[in-house]
């Protein structure tokens, strides 16, 4: 094995000279073989917390629910389902008590499915939207030398470090009938028990968590930045506004669309603070929701489930990756470069 | 190129999706055991050995004094304590998991009622019969019928609860006996300023309480006793309309759509109610609580029914027996103990949980103690189990989304309440 190894080391270290043909198959040959072994662990982590999970949902989702034998009192096993779980979600059809199919009366779980993809990419588009625009703008102060800078970035830190769950109770009292917040205004709103308050206090607690998250993102990207670019911008007479479109845009892009793509994801997959600040009542029931409230009345459903939101999400990733240029290996390499 | 080119983003778009999504994606075990009244449930009827219990959070510590006693008696039977956390649905479904894998260390459990269904129709409880049979003499009739599915008893009666009324003593001098007694009596909270009636109206577990207290009041149903759909009828609709049209009067205040039990209590204790609707629990506090303004005016009724006392929806837990224990005999005996007077009365000073047993209700010592015991049994005695069923959470759904359209006027009633019933269908027709 050692001298094996000695080789592709000595024509490493031959440098630009141009090796044999047969050596530079030999290299990769054992090169190849090698980095798979290395990377064996990990792949085989990989392969057991993260596919066998989604393949083992996959396969539960072509299963059908126990259903109660009418007889026996008992439950029984559902047998294969075909695609029966994915139509009762994708087209909102339920069992009829007859047999046969019927669009699911309102008060199941799948009479939410389309409202709750429309809930979750609109929760998805304005917090986005929100946390990009204040996290670019608080990047740009945090970037700016001043005393107490390392005080003020670690304060902005602090929403996010505080847990989603103890967040959501927060505002959860905050937006209360009786809470700070209608006291403050002197308004009477009821935040928790009315469909667009309901929504704008999510959003609201949603982007004071994350905005620093974003922040500390665009920082690092603007920090990237080298300072005679600006210096040789300036002497060329741009204006502060040309800097920003025609500097700082362009060079902090691929750090946020990396970081744009993050809370995209994330927000795709929003739970702990809808589910604890209302429950999910008033148009506040997102994807996981109604997984997590599925998972109580059926698991193979709500594996279907599962899939299709794995499916949403894995399409909005791809298409940021693809075609939005957001790419999270490249941007960590050409950071590198950078340098 | 062209084809890494793509395969690149996709890679990673596939590698970020899912492990975002993976936490959500596990969807837990698969299938469900079936039978059950043969196989596990013929075994080990004679066992005798160690045992486990297992229970949610034991925040006033009641059980390990229990089973302290019961170790010292019984020193070849032994019961370990496995204490879960105090979230119900996070017991669930610990239970669920325990009951999947099949596991004969979960030998007896502490069962919040509306799970009882579910578990028996899945064949993970033992039918308390024939030499695992435990007597229900002497017991309140509806705690007994919330542990009984398709007329077999699958658990015991542990502890149980029910609704209050309380009001205020100093503006009410007479509590109402029914609901439109109550409505009248809303015009002295107006003259007060103050709100007349509030339950727990958000939409969560305690909506569908407070609605199946509205219907079965006004004489209707939300199951019939086989478990089938049976709220489209009129009395149904004429219960439901009552909260809906006291919330559209102005009666239940506007404010009362986001209350739990806590926001509930607060409220009445701030004097800011006249008639509330809530557990025992809020006694104690409302007259201790060095915030309430009510501690020496408040009194407690049973809830103002059609004609008479209302139909609380009952609380409480069951004990119950795994299948898939190994020493039924020991588990059949540490039930009885849990059930015994002496236990019972021990649950009630210790913990302030309500006994199950009639006859503890009138024990002048414990009403000494408790002053709520009267108006509880009155409430326990009409209290209706909540929906019996083995698809419990898609009924509570049903109840809940639709009660809580009507009640902000998204829907009228005649809808929600055929909606409701739609709903309950389509979960049992899987």
């Amino acid at each position: 094995m050692s001298t094996e190894l000695q080789k592709p080391d000595a024509t490493a270290a031959a440098g630009h000279t141009m090796p044999s043909r047969e050596s530079a198959d030999r290299k990769q040959l054992t090169q190849g073989r090698w980095a798979y072994t290395l990377l064996a662990p990990s792949l085989i982590l990989l392969a057991v917390v993260i596919i066998y999970p989604v393949l083992n949902a996959i396969i539960m989702s072509f299963q059908k629910d126990s259903g109660l034998d009418p007889a026996t009192g008992f439950f029984s096993e559902g047998g294969p389902a075909g695609f029966e779980n994915y139509t009762h979600w994708l087209l909102q059809q339920c069992t009829a008590p007859g047999g046969g199919s019927v669009a699911c009366p309102p008060g199941t779980l799948g009479a939410q499915f389309w409202d709750s993809m429309g809930t979750t990419f609109f929760f998805t588009v304005v917090t986005v939207a929100f946390e990009t625009v204040l996290g670019f703008w608080m990047a740009i102060i945090m970037a700016r030398a001043f005393r107490g800078r390392s005080l003020i970035r670690a304060a902005v830190l602090v929403p996010w470090a505080i847990p989603t769950a103890v967040t959501a109770k927060l505002w959860f009292f905050i937006f209360a009938f009786e809470g700070i917040a209608n006291k403050l205004f002197g308004t009477q709103i009821l935040w928790t028990g009315s469909e667009w308050p309901a929504k704008w206090a999510i959003i609201i607690a949603d982007v004071w968590k994350t905005t620093p998250f974003m922040a500390l993102l665009i920082l690092a990207g603007l920090q990237l930045i080298p300072d005679e670019v600006y210096e040789a911008a300036k002497v060329d007479g741009a204006s502060t506004w040309q800097r920003f479109r025609l500097i700082t845009l362009p060079l902090v892009k691929p750090a946020l669309m990396v970081a744009i793509l993050f809370r995209v994801l994330d927000a795709l997959r929003m739970y702990d603070l809808p589910a604890i600040m209302t429950q999910g009542a008033n148009g506040t029931t997102t994807l996981s929701i109604l997984v997590v409230q599925q998972i109580r009345q059926g698991f193979n459903t709500a594996a279907a489930l599962s899939t299709i939101t794995f499916l949403v999400i894995f399409l909005v990733a791809f298409i940021f990756v693809r075609f939005l240029g957001a790419n999270a290996v490249d941007a960590a390499t050409s950071s590198g470069k950078a340098k | 190129m062209k084809s890494k080119k793509f395969l690149l983003p996709a890679a990673v778009a596939g590698v970020l999706a899912l492990s975002l999504t993976a936490c959500g994606g596990g969807g837990g075990g698969g299938g469900t055991s079936s039978g059950g009244a043969s196989g596990d449930a013929a075994n080990n009827l004679d066992g005798r050995g160690p045992i486990t219990y297992v229970q949610g959070k034991d925040n006033s510590n009641v059980v390990r004094p229990l089973i302290e006693k019961w170790n010292a008696a019984h020193p070849n039977e032994k019961v370990t304590f496995k204490e879960q956390s105090d979230q119900a649905d996070q017991q669930h479904d610990d239970l669920v998991q325990n009951f999947q894998a099949k596991n004969a260390n979960y030998d007896v459990m502490s069962v919040d009622l509306i799970w009882v269904a579910e578990f028996a129709a899945k064949g993970w409880l033992q039918p308390l019969k024939d030499k695992t049979a435990i007597s229900t003499d002497g017991m309140l009739e509806s705690t007994v019928k919330s542990a009984t599915y398709n007329n077999t008893l699958y658990a015991a009666p542990q502890s149980s609860d029910g609704g209050i009324l309380y009001y205020r003593g100093d503006l009410v001098p007479n509590p109402p006996k029914t609901w439109d007694e109550m409505m009248k009596m809303c015009d002295i909270a107006k003259q007060n300023n103050i709100g007349c009636y509030a339950g727990q109206f958000q939409k969560y577990e305690g909506l569908t309480v407070n609605a199946a207290e509205a219907i079965n009041s006004a004489g209707g149903k939300i199951v019939d006793d086989s478990g089938k759909a049976a709220v489209n009828s009129s009395e149904a609709k004429a219960g439901l309309t009552n909260l809906v049209n006291a919330y559209k009067d102005g009666n239940i205040p506007t404010e009362a759509i986001t209350f739990q039990e806590e926001q509930g209590r607060q409220a009445f204790e701030a004097g800011k109610l006249l008639f509330h609707r809530n557990w025992p629990y809020v006694y104690n506090l409302a007259k201790t609580d060095g915030s309430s303004t009510v501690k020496d005016t408040f009194k407690m009724a049973p809830l103002p029914g059609k004609d008479g006392p209302g139909a609380s929806s009952l609380g409480g837990h069951n004990i119950a027996m795994s299948v898939y224990s190994k020493n039924k005999a020991t588990v059949a005996d540490f039930i009885k103990y849990i059930t015994s007077e002496e236990t019972q009365r021990f649950y009630a000073t210790q913990g302030s949980l309500a006994p199950v047993l009639t006859k503890l209700y009138d024990d002048q010592e414990l009403v000494t103690k408790l002053p709520y015991l009267p108006v509880l049994k009155t409430s326990i005695e009409n209290a209706v189990p909540r929906p019996v069923t083995p698809f419990y959470p898609a009924v509570t759904k049903a109840v809940q989304d639709n009660a809580y359209a009507a009640l902000k006027g998204e829907k009228t009633v005649d809808a929600a309440i055929s909606d409701m019933q739609a709903a309950i269908e389509s979960a049992g027709a899987k």
